[in-house]
């Protein structure tokens, strides 16, 4: 038999330097709840058999904050004018620095966001992780998407150099032959009947205030669906579906419907050892 | 029993044809937007709004036709005072029973009201800045007319790459190019031909087919900072597309490429010797060349939009330029 080695006991000193370290977190926590909802979130449970293509979708945000930390510093030295808008890129590009750097991270990192947001849709798609009951996210989905290509293309006038005009002089011109209001959308994103000194700043706005703006609550939205229906286990998982079907006593405290979801969702099913 | 018996409930009524007239109205709606929208459009939305109401009248008879019974408001005469009071274990329960006249409580009209109230002060707030932001697209939008110089800058029977501000106070962003020829003169006056470079596909700059004559560019100074600048070309091959390789003849005719229509023109107006742009219009086709071209003549529309053929209904209306 043997004997188990003696637990030991933290000094006082260390007990102290803990205390102080985890103070304002316990202080926060305890007037928020904010810590255990983060905890929540992130230590929350998931199928047994997730693997990397559950990655995808975390990729996609980091790539989409990537954008958001670099496009705000961007636009301390952008501007939005016709006249000066090309200098002004020019001048970020080779005069200040590391402003190669941040406008490369910005300008590669919008294909990159694209590109995984396509990655991650396909895995959506062909894991039929769109099925009940998560078919909203994949509509919440879709508006991302949609959002985030419009993003892309508000995003492409702003070097405003010939490539820049004359790819959206086609893209509206594109959306002008929409059948029936196509030529008011293409006023619209013109700004007028014609490109002028409105429309470049007319899609700055577009792209660092409103369509960032719906992409951050859309993105809240879909979390909160991810967390609230679990995350899908892949089609080939050994698991019936179901198999795990806890009855949940249905209370009226609000807050379980939350913790609690559907017994159907994954992180019910396979907490771990089940 | 104040029940009424099955037999006695009155006999549905047969189905209706102010639905199908209803719908009718609609189509004439719909039809008349596209053909005629000052008349046909509103008769439609008249017989739409008259079998409307008569198909709704008709759909809510049976609730109308037997007038609920009005009940005359009663009230309880209050105890006198002087009455010996209710032993507390006898009677009914403390609370008294809702007066007749309290059947939409306070509480009721509190929400409803402060959800209506936060509905206007939002409205009042998000109209206007909604407005603002299609609005201004939309109106005050126009082409200028433009001074282009002396007739005799423009040599006879001679090609001109002439760029221009359409807004000389925007600036750069406001250059405009157009191809212009000389064509001498027509009954006594003098005739051009003057096209626009946007191609009539999604509109990226044509380019000339044949030699541009860069060393021979000059530049006419105008009024408000307006700057003319031709370049004598000779596009014996007519017009080229640089973005999808569309094509145009010397006369703007579409001849391959995935344009709908010819090129556009611009009105022109000749005014103390000097030749003035006026607005560009949208054409199909020209037939003939030169001075005695008859042209296919259309409102402006934006590249891409058929303006003729079956086509056109997809675009039944244009915003107001
Ligand atoms: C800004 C863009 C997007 C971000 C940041 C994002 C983020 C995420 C994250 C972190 C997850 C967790 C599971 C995983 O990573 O696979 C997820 C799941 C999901 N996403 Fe997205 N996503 C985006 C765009 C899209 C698009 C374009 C679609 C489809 C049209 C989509 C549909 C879904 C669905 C249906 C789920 C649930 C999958 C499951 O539970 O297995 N998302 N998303
Ligand atoms: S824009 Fe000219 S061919 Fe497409």
């Amino acid at each position: 038999m043997t004997v188990a080695p003696p637990r030991r006991r933290k000094s006082a000193r260390r007990q102290r330097l803990e205390g102080a370290i985890t103070y304002p977190i316990d202080w926060l926590e305890e007037r928020s709840g904010l810590i255990g909802g983060l905890r929540y979130f992130l230590f929350r449970k998931v199928p047994g058999d997730t693997n990397w293509f559950h990655t995808l979708g975390s990729a996609t945000l980091t790539a989409f904050l990537v954008q958001a930390l670099t496009g705000v510093i961007l636009a301390m030295y952008y501007q939005p004018d016709p006249n000066t808008a090309y200098q002004s890129i020019n001048h970020i590009t080779n005069d200040l620095t590391l402003g190669w750097l941040v406008r490369g991270m910005h300008k590669w990192g919008a294909s990159v966001f694209i590109i995984l947001l396509f990655f991650h849709m396909a895995r959506v798609f062909l894991f039929g992780a769109y099925k009940y009951p998560r078919e909203l996210n994949w509509i919440v989905g879709v508006m991302l998407l949609v959002f985030g290509m419009l993003e892309g293309f508000t995003g492409y006038l702003l070097p405003w150099d010939q490539t820049a005009y004359w790819a959206t002089v086609v893209g509206i011109n594109l959306n002008g032959t929409a059948p029936i209001l196509g030529p008011f959308l293409a006023d619209f994103l013109r700004g007028g009947a014609e490109i002028g000194p409105d429309t470049l700043s007319r899609f700055y706005s577009l792209h660092m205030l409103l369509i960032p703006g719906a992409i951050f609550a859309l993105i809240g939205l879909h979390l909160y669906l991810v967390v609230r229906l679990g995350v899908s286990s892949p089609p080939w998982s050994g698991q019936a579906a179901g198999s795990d079907y806890v009855e949940v006593t249905p209370t009226t405290d609000g807050r379980s419907g939350l913790t609690q979801p559907s017994a159907r969702s994954g992180w019910r099913r396979n907490g771990g050892e089940s | 029993m104040t029940e009424p018996q099955h037999e006695e409930r009155p006999h549905p009524p047969g189905p209706s044809l102010y639905p199908i007239a209803f719908a009718a109205g609609v189509a004439c709606i719909l039809v008349g937007l596209i053909v005629n929208p000052t008349l046909i459009a509103p008769i439609g939305a008249a017989i739409a709004v008259v079998f409307g109401f008569l198909w709704a009248r008709d759909a809510t008879m049976e609730y109308r036709r037997v007038p609920e019974p009005i009940e005359p408001e009663r009230r309880e005469v209050p105890v006198k005072a002087e009455a010996p009071a209710i032993p507390a274990h006898r009677g009914g329960a403390a609370m008294p029973e809702p007066e007749p006249g309290e059947r939409f409580p306070r509480s009721k009209f509190l929400e409803a009201s402060t959800l209506g109230l936060g509905a206007v002060i939002g409205g009042l707030v998000t109209v206007p800045a909604i407005g603002f932001m299609v609005v201004p697209a939309y109106v005050k939008q126009g082409y200028p007319s433009v001074d282009l110089g002396p007739l005799e800058n423009f040599t006879e029977g001679k090609w001109f790459v002439t760029s221009f501000f359409q807004h000389p106070d925007a600036g750069e962003v406001s250059r405009r190019t157009a191809y212009i020829r000389n064509n001498g003169s027509l009954d006594g006056k003098p005739s051009f031909t003057i096209i626009s470079n946007r191609c009539a596909h999604l509109g990226c700059p044509v380019q000339p087919n044949g030699p541009v004559q860069d060393d021979q560019k000059k530049v006419v100074k105008g009024e408000h900072g307006q700057r003319v600048t031709m370049i004598p070309a000779i596009p014996a091959g007519g017009f080229g597309c640089p973005c999808h390789g569309g094509q145009y003849d010397p006369e703007g005719n579409r001849t391959a490429g995935p344009p709908v229509r010819g090129l556009d023109r611009y009105d022109y107006e000749i005014k103390n010797g000097r030749l003035w742009l006026l607005k560009p219009y949208s054409v199909t086709t020209v037939v003939g060349q030169g001075k005695d071209a008859r042209i296919h003549k259309y409102k402006l529309t934006g590249p891409g939009e058929h303006v003729d053929g079956w086509e056109q209904i997809l675009y039944p209306l244009q915003p107001p330029h």
